[in-house]
């Protein structure tokens, strides 16, 4: 039996009407942007926001539920953007999208922050109380057997989202460790010693775009390894690292593998025969993520469609999986919030169908 | 040649370093207040007035590149938004879905390709002949890239982006005959976001390919690249069948330069001399270097200046104090090479 999950490695695009308030009390320019500690009627529309895409990913029947990230004026690099040994400066380019952050430089030891923690525990417990009130959420929690074996848990459960230590490493830059390898464990540990604080989370996802775009060399790919299960190591929730713009290279998935973590992420958008050949090569976890829909296209697609990437995998794998989480391979935010929301019903659509044509 | 055609009967130099702008402009304080009227429905103001507008601030802004003392002008693009949302808005196969994010509370209205793209109206004819009937110089006019337009936009429609790019450069060399048909003689086709994805270079090669097949000898082709790593697209990029490229180096402070002069600059350069993420006017003498730095890849004949790039983000009396102090700078450049005060100040041969 297969338990296929509907899920989403977060970064979703604000609302717009948060867009416009939030344009209005924080400014347009990088001196306004998220530092920590943000006045109450800023937070307040953070507060706002962050109940309607909870609300709304219920209504759309995912089976993970995550914060939405809404706050992360800088992307993947918000928990080191808002700490206090980090100075920001320039404006840089985000791998190569048209998109921006500010450059987090490392000034000073990394210590423990609990920003993220602090967003998770204001999601639990609006889970909590949807939960309590019974909500309007169709998830689709019986999970039923399907003809071809699959089931959805559908529990709607609360889902974590953090950068890898190795992408928020390759995102920083370092003026206080002083050499690569220890910089990359200072920010392993900077970021086990933020999920120790999380409250309870089903899943935590950790986004690593930088192992596939900007892989480590020799030696660096084991260490990027290393701080990835000492991250995992942090939570007793399943773990998935996530993994997207094109296949790991053979030998980064190989090291990748030596983590503690539960799942890989594979995004099948970009390059789904390369992703297969490693699954087939290497062999996976035991779980594994799939990246099914295409989170920077507005072009939405058929719940149909979705499943038959599921079932592409699942009929190409020599293995069987315990737990599939379906998701769009990237963050969501480069999508118009329609389009946003469209995916989402789209993804839930497709696990719903149960059917997965294996 | 396609240059001589734009030194004004009174230049007071017999060198001639061509002056222009990127295109951009800041736009006048009331035109946004016209377009929150235009865009608002309860306001009684429609078309009519908003055309009324644009003219006056086209009229203005033209005029006051004449002033600066600019050899080609042209209106700032005082009609148009965005560069790639003015010209989607245009081309059936678009559609807006709403705001994305670029950084910040910054925002940008990407499109979605969503059919096969169509040439409709046309795109710039009434920006082109309302400004050259208002200017006594001649008018250029920057129009976005192909490759640009395909990049920034979400395409659900065609196979890749390229296939996009090119059916794309289809409607612009459609474009640019429209406007030559006007009299247009100096067109500059915009790709900042080649600057992004060098490896592209050979789709906008294969779309400048397009656009320039039909364009008549005697039109000025330029393409514009913002700052990025040139040395990933030079020297490749001479293959491209354009006059000019127009590049943006006061910004990194012609570290670059040494990229144009390690091959042959076979085409002309039309040199960024002002920095415009500088909120400051920089110095008649400071830009002077600057544009003697443009000598050292190509001989006085073939060396424009400009702007690094659009102004329109900058106060505009900045923006004018940066073009002004450009225009005095060629001038004094033309009469020190004039007098043979500057090495290079004999036509040099291309080798």
């Amino acid at each position: 039996m297969t338990h296929l999950l509907a899920s989403t490695p977060g970064l979703f695009p604000l609302p717009d009407w948060a867009k416009n308030r939030l344009g209005d009390l924080k400014g347009h320019q990088k001196e306004g942007l998220v530092h920590g500690e943000e006045s109450e009627a800023v937070a307040g529309v953070y507060g706002e926001a962050r109940a309607e895409v909870i609300e709304r990913q219920r209504e759309a029947g995912l089976d993970r539920i995550v914060e939405g990230q809404l706050r992360w004026d800088d992307m993947l690099a918000h928990p080191l953007c808002i700490h206090d040994a980090v100075e920001t400066r320039g404006i840089v380019r985000y791998y190569d999208n048209n998109n921006f952050y500010r450059e987090p430089v490392v000034v000073d030891e990394l210590g423990f922050d609990g920003d993220v923690a602090a967003e998770l525990d204001a999601a639990s417990e609006l889970l909590a109380d949807a939960d309590a009130g019974g909500g309007d959420a169709e998830g689709h929690s019986d999970g039923g057997d399907a003809d071809d074996g699959t089931a959805s848990r559908g529990d709607g459960a609360l889902q974590a989202v953090l950068p890898g230590p190795y992408s928020l490493a390759e995102l920083a830059t370092d003026e206080h460790y002083g050499d690569a390898a220890a910089f990359l464990d200072a920010v392993g540990d900077f970021l086990a010693d933020e999920v120790k604080a999380f409250p309870d989370v089903e899943t935590l996802f950790l986004s690593e775009p930088s192992l596939v775009v900007d892989p480590p060399g020799a030696g660096a790919d084991e260490r990027a390894s290393a701080a990835i299960d000492r991250v995992a190591g942090a939570t007793d929730a399943d773990v998935v690292c996530q993994t997207y713009w094109g296949a790991l290279d053979e030998r980064v998935h190989a090291h990748l593998l030596d983590a503690d973590v539960d799942a890989v992420g594979y995004d099948l958008l970009t390059e789904h025969e390369a992703s297969m050949y490693n699954i087939n090569e290497y062999g996976t976890k035991e779980d594994i993520a799939l990246g099914v829909v295409d989170g920077q296209n507005t072009l939405i697609e058929e719940p149909e469609t979705i499943a038959e990437r599921v079932a592409w995998v699942r009929e190409n794998s020599a293995a069987a999986f315990d737990t599939i989480h379906a998701t769009p391979n990237t963050g969501l935010f480069y999508l118009p919030v329609g389009k946003f929301e469209a995916k989402l019903d789209a993804l839930g659509e497709a696990v719903a169908l149960q059917g997965v044509r294996a | 040649m396609t240059r001589e055609q734009f030194r004004p009967a009174d230049h007071p130099n017999e060198h001639f370093i061509l002056t222009t702008v990127v295109g951009s402009y800041p736009k006048p304080k009331w035109l946004d207040r016209a377009r929150g009227l235009r865009d608002d429905p309860e306001a009684d103001f429609g078309e009519a007035e908003w055309a009324e507008a644009t003219d006056d601030a086209a009229r203005l802004i033209t005029t006051e590149h004449e002033r600066a003392g600019l050899d080609v002008v042209c209106d700032g693009e005082m009609r148009r938004n965005e560069m790639v949302e003015y010209f989607a808005e245009r081309i059936p196969g678009y559609e807006f879905n709403g705001p994305v994010k670029v950084w910040g509370h910054n925002y940008f209205d990407k499109p979605s390709v969503t059919r096969e793209v169509e040439y409709g109206e046309r795109w710039l004819g009434a920006e082109y002949e309302f400004a050259s009937e208002v200017a006594a110089r001649p008018v250029k006019v920057p129009i976005t890239g192909p490759y640009t337009l395909a990049s920034w936009s979400f395409n659900e429609a065609y196979e890749d982006d390229a296939a996009l790019a090119y059916a794309l450069a289809d409607l612009v060399a459609r474009e640019v005959e429209e406007l030559v048909a006007a009299g247009a003689r100096y067109v500059q086709i915009d790709e900042p976001a080649l600057a992004t994805t060098p490896d592209d270079h050979a789709i906008v090669g294969e779309c400048l390919e397009r656009i320039a097949a039909d364009v008549p000898d005697d039109v000025r082709l330029g393409l514009h690249v913002c700052y990025g790593d040139y040395s990933r697209i030079y020297p490749e990029m001479l293959e491209f069948p354009v006059d000019e490229f127009d590049l943006e180096l006061a910004n990194g402070d012609y570290e670059q330069l040494d990229v144009f002069t390690e091959h042959e600059f076979t085409k002309d350069l039309a040199l960024g001399v002002t920095d415009v993420h500088v909120g400051d006017v920089e110095s008649v003498e400071e830009i002077e270097a600057n544009v003697r730095k443009g000598l050292d890849v190509v001989p006085p004949e073939r060396l424009t200046v400009s702007p690094d790039c659009g102004l329109k983000l900058l106060p505009r009396e900045v923006a004018y104090g940066k073009m002004a102090n450009m225009v005095a700078a060629a001038r004094a450049v033309e009469r020190d090479l004039d007098a043979g005060a500057i090495e290079g100040g004999e036509p040099a041969s291309a080798d």
